[in-house]
């Protein structure tokens, strides 16, 4: 396995300009929040960093996110950063099958023990671990295996970070993430449903370059998941002055109003969906027409629908309503049954008064 | 039965109904009513702040008329109402609230305070809490004929001399008239004038009338001290009279608790409808202008200002007939402020005249008319109500204020047309 | 891994919101029923005015103050408009609360921009506290005020500013402001049947009551 830096002769085999490439490692410096005066410092390390070994586990997942990150009609310089890295482990993307597969990995690990990276999409079952396995090895062990040598651990895509979809209600193989399971690796989360695949690379890149990013308490490196989608969100002006689509096709959708009453979760989901978007900057689904679902966030898919706006009421409201009126009528019934009795009660209890009988007895002696 | 705690619970507990309920649920604690009240005005004593002096009644709501309230209860959260309670109301209930209604008309959720007031003496009359004044003025009628004892001989003498000075016969229990004439013991004792006066007006009208030797008493102390029963007894002396006469009208005099007595609360004490009809003597004397029966010539030209009483005026609706009567009379007539609707009490009404106990208080607020007098600064005030007249005389007189007080219908009558 | 936020935005949003509800409605009519069936007695005195129309009449009219009154009392009867309105305009105007009460009952109405929302806010919470204040401060308010009074005033004042703090991102988490915004919601509908707030509903009545007893008198009110 080579370990001497690839990048600038790959970067010639591919037809990147230097120009081209400083200016890449420019909006990489912007997007991981850093300083401009950092991207020389970038460009510097991804020249001259030794090509990390990469062992990229894929569990129960969709394959979206290893889509997502490979998919690109030209090839871009994201794909120029997974080449930056030594892919050794992908059942995907690797030609060897079975045994020969498995061997590769071990191989990696042995070979960079304390040093490799893994990258994980998709969940782990842990009801029963047989749901899923690869060469016979299940999910759980593969990962407990893995992890054991690594360096830290990328969780790529909200099933691996959170256990996304699979583990949405009823949950039925008890998905669980790779933070439930490993507890003594750094682990960075890089939740989406896919991730923007520039920020895969982007945390890819300063994993190479400055080593784990800032954390915020899901996990998620602070520089792409600080601020909501509703916050930069080109719709925004709006909300702001009240003004919303009732309908996909209505006027204000055509318009370009805002999206909240159709469901949208931009306000409470955590993203640069809005400002570095998807396609290489071509759009995002609000500004396709379509409310954000809050893919980044666990458990968006139990999070009241993706169709309800998110101030409606979340649970059974409407039995519960039907029952309340029924208790409240029924209750009623019962206090205005106890409340007559008691107003009969007094007056068959009264005492005719006269002006001789106004006064106490002690008074009257 | 004497009078007992459990008496005067029971008696609350049969005057919540859902008005109450809907008041107690509403009320939130704002505190705009304190400014409507007269003692609240002049003694600044948050005690007196209207909605306070109901908390019995709303006690006995709570407990009983609510299903929290009753969970509360049963929980031993719920406080009993002992005869403390009821002694301590006695200040709040009859010393410092004379049924005015100026808080009912300021409540922004609506409560008739007042109205709740009226319940609460039910139940502090039952439990044997009233003045005692005013309890002897109820069984000096009972016994009686009016709250003075018996007036029959004094009635005659002041009929008599009324006929004697206005020529015009009166004949006492005369069948098949159109119209019952009853009197507050106030003025048959103090100001007998309104007796020649009546006679007078009716006669240019053409109003035939009488007054019945059997029930000649408009007052009903019951009111005031708030007791069903009492007030029924009362009443129905009147209504029996009435009827047994067969006339087509009563008319309640120049008294502010009478009228509520007599039109308001009379049918429902005796729970049927009359078989006649009652009227204020000054909606008649109104109803005569309107159809050209009452005609005066010449005017006061002293300085007037009019005083309402506030079971006429606010709590009876009779507002602008009295203005309208005053207007073809006084040449120089001056509103006090809040004249009208939100007037002030005279200081004494509800039976807090009677009240020895209340006497300072009484005083205190008098203070708040004594000032909106001294602004108007007038010759002469007029009112429609006897007690209203008799309590700004010798109030008006306490204050060293000279200035006359007179009732309206003795000063209609006065400029009375001559020519026939 | 969850969102301990999100868990908590949910469990506002959905159990209990959900409980909430069941009280609030239940309790409600519990409350409504019971002074219904109290009813009153017929009057059986000759009416002079027109007791129904008046008593409705007065539901509307007594929204103003006596002439006057406001001088006397400023604080309670500017801050209580200022607070009312501002409640209903922030409460009924916002279109997420819209969405909320579409979802509930199929009714919808169109909101209004961000900046009246905000101000509205504002001067609700302003006059809020000053109510407040003169509770406190005011030895008549004082006196009349219990301490479910002051809860109810805290609790009322808690969803208005919950909600801007939320909206703004003033501070906090915005999602877990978000989630005390509909907890603050949930207490208050929990807390409405048992104490005063029940007067949103019983105002009609008493001032209904209120104008028919005048009415039947030919009396204003």
């Amino acid at each position: 396995m080579p370990s001497s830096p690839l990048l600038p002769k790959l970067m010639k085999a591919h037809g990147v300009s230097r120009r081209s490439f400083l200016k890449y490692c420019a909006s990489l410096t912007s997007l991981m929040a850093l300083p401009p005066a950092m991207a020389p410092r970038v460009a510097y390390a991804l020249e001259t960093a030794p090509r990390p070994s990469v062992i990229w586990l894929s569990f129960q997942e969709c394959t979206g996110c290893t889509e997502a990150i490979t998919r690109s009609s030209a090839p871009s310089l994201e794909e120029l950063i997974f080449d930056a890295i030594s892919l050794d482990y992908h059942h995907t993307l690797q030609a060897a099958s079975g045994a020969a597969a498995e061997h590769a990995r071990e191989a990696a690990m042995k070979e960079h023990w304390g040093k490799y990276l893994v990258i994980v999409d998709g969940s782990i079952p842990l009801d029963e671990p047989g749901y899923s396995a690869i060469a016979g090895i299940s999910n759980l062990d593969m990962l407990k295996e893995t992890a054991e040598g690594a360096a830290a651990i990328v969780s790529v895509g909200t099933c691996a970070a959170y256990g996304g979809l699979p583990q949405a209600n009823p949950n039925p193989t008890g998905a669980g993430a790779v933070s439930d399971i490993i507890k003594d690796k750094p682990i960075i989360n890089v939740p989406g449903c896919p991730p923007i695949p520039m920020v895969m690379t982007a945390v890819l890149a300063h994993y190479l370059t400055f080593g784990i990013p800032d954390l915020d308490e899901l996990g998620r490196p602070k520089a792409f998941f600080a601020e909501s989608i509703h916050d930069r969100c080109y719709r925004r002006p709006f909300y702001d002055k009240g003004l919303f689509a009732e309908g996909f096709d209505d006027e204000g959708a055509r318009a370009g109003w805002c999206l909240y009453k159709l469901g949208c979760k931009g306000p409470t989901t955590k993203s640069v969906c809005a400002t570095v978007k998807w396609n290489d900057g071509t759009s995002f689904p609000i500004e396709a027409g379509h409310g954000c679902l809050g893919c980044t966030e666990p458990d968006f898919w139990d999070n009241g629908g993706f169709y309800k706006p998110l101030s409606a009421p979340a649970g059974n409201y409407r039995r519960v309503g039907q029952a309340a009126v029924i208790a409240g009528v029924a209750a009623g019934a019962g206090g205005a049954y106890l409340a007559r009795k008691g107003k009969a009660d007094a007056l068959a209890n009264h005492e005719t008064v006269d002006a001789f009988t106004l006064e106490k007895e002690e008074k009257e002696s | 039965m004497n009078a007992t705690c459990e008496r005067g619970v029971n008696a609350l507990r049969e005057q919540i109904d859902a008005p109450v309920a809907s008041f107690f649920s509403s009320c939130v604690s704002c505190g705009l009513c304190a400014d409507a009240c007269i003692f609240f005005q002049e003694t600044q004593d948050p005690q007196y702040t209207p909605i306070r002096k109901v908390e019995l009644l709303r006690r006995v709501w709570e407990n009983e008329y609510t299903l929290f309230g009753r969970l509360k209860s049963m929980a031993g959260l719920g406080n009993k109402i002992t005869d403390e309670d009821f002694t301590d109301a006695e200040r709040l209930v009859y010393d410092s609230c004379t049924m005015c209604g100026r808080c009912s008309m300021v409540c922004p959720v609506g409560n008739d305070i007042t109205l709740m007031i009226r319940k609460m003496r039910e139940g502090m009359s039952a439990a044997g809490h009233a003045p005692v004044e005013l309890i002897g003025a109820a069984k000096r009628h009972t016994k009686g004929n009016s709250p003075m004892g018996d007036l029959s001989k004094a009635i005659q003498a002041q009929v008599k001399h009324a006929s004697a000075e206005t020529g015009i016969e009166i004949e006492f229990d005369k069948p098949g008239v159109d119209y019952l004439v009853i009197l507050s013991a106030q003025e048959i004792a103090e100001y007998p004038e309104v007796i020649g006066a009546m006679a007078k007006i009716f006669k240019k009208a053409g109003v035939t009338w009488t007054i019945s030797l059997e029930a000649f008493e408009a007052t009903n102390v019951g009111i005031q001290i708030g007791n069903r029963d009492v007030a029924k007894y009362l009443v129905t002396r009147v209504v029996e009279a009435a009827e047994r006469l067969g006339v087509k009208k009563v008319i309640s005099p120049e008294c502010g608790h009478a009228y509520q007595a007599m039109r308001w609360e009379g049918p429902n004490l005796i729970g049927r409808e009359y078989d006649f009809e009652v009227v204020h003597i000054i909606e008649l004397l109104d109803q005569l202008r309107a159809e050209g029966k009452l005609k005066t010539s010449g005017k006061d030209s002293d300085k007037i200002t009019f005083h309402d009483p506030c079971q006429i005026n606010r709590r009876g609706g009779i507002n602008k007939e009295p203005r309208r009567l005053l207007n073809m009379v006084a040449e120089n007539f001056v509103e006090t402020d809040d004249a009208g609707t939100m007037n002030w009490c005279c200081s004494a009404g509800g039976g807090v005249g009677a009240n020895e106990r209340a006497a300072d208080l009484k005083n205190a607020a008098f203070q708040l008319k004594k000032r909106q007098f001294e602004k108007v600064a007038p010759d002469k005030i007029v009112t429609m109500c006897a007690f209203c007249h008799h309590t700004l005389e010798n109030a008006l007189e306490d204050n060293d204020m000279d200035i006359e007080v007179a009732g309206l219908t003795e000063m209609m009558a006065e400029y009375l047309v001559d020519e026939d | 891994m969850n969102n301990p936020n999100f868990d908590l935005l949910m469990f506002a949003r959905g159990p209990l919101f959900d409980f909430a509800l069941l009280v609030f409605v239940a309790g409600v009519l519990i409350r409504v029923v019971e002074i219904l069936v109290l009813g009153r007695k017929k009057d059986f005195s000759k009416a002079k005015g027109k007791p129904v129309q008046q008593g409705i009449k007065t539901i509307f009219t007594r929204t103003l103050p006596r002439p006057g009154a406001i001088k006397a009392n400023p604080i309670t009867i500017v801050g209580g408009y200022v607070f009312h309105i501002g409640f209903f305009i922030a409460f009924l105007l916002f279109v997420p609360h819209i969405a909320l009460i579409e979802e509930l009952t199929g009714l919808s109405w169109p909101g209004v921009g961000r900046v009246i929302i905000e101000s509205s806010t504002v001067l609700a919470v302003i006059a809020g506290l000053a109510l407040l204040y003169t509770r406190w401060r005011d030895p008549v308010r004082r006196k009349l005020t219990t301490w479910v009074d002051y809860l109810v005033l805290v609790l009322s004042l808690l969803p208005l500013i919950t909600g801007y703090v939320a909206v703004n991102k003033l501070f906090g988490d915005p999602t877990f402001m978000m989630a005390l915004h509909i907890l603050s919601v949930d207490i208050l509908m929990i807390v409405f049947p048992f104490t005063k707030l029940m007067h949103a509903f019983t105002f009609a009545m008493a001032r209904y009551y209120n104008g028919s007893i005048q009415g039947r008198k030919g009396a204003e009110s």
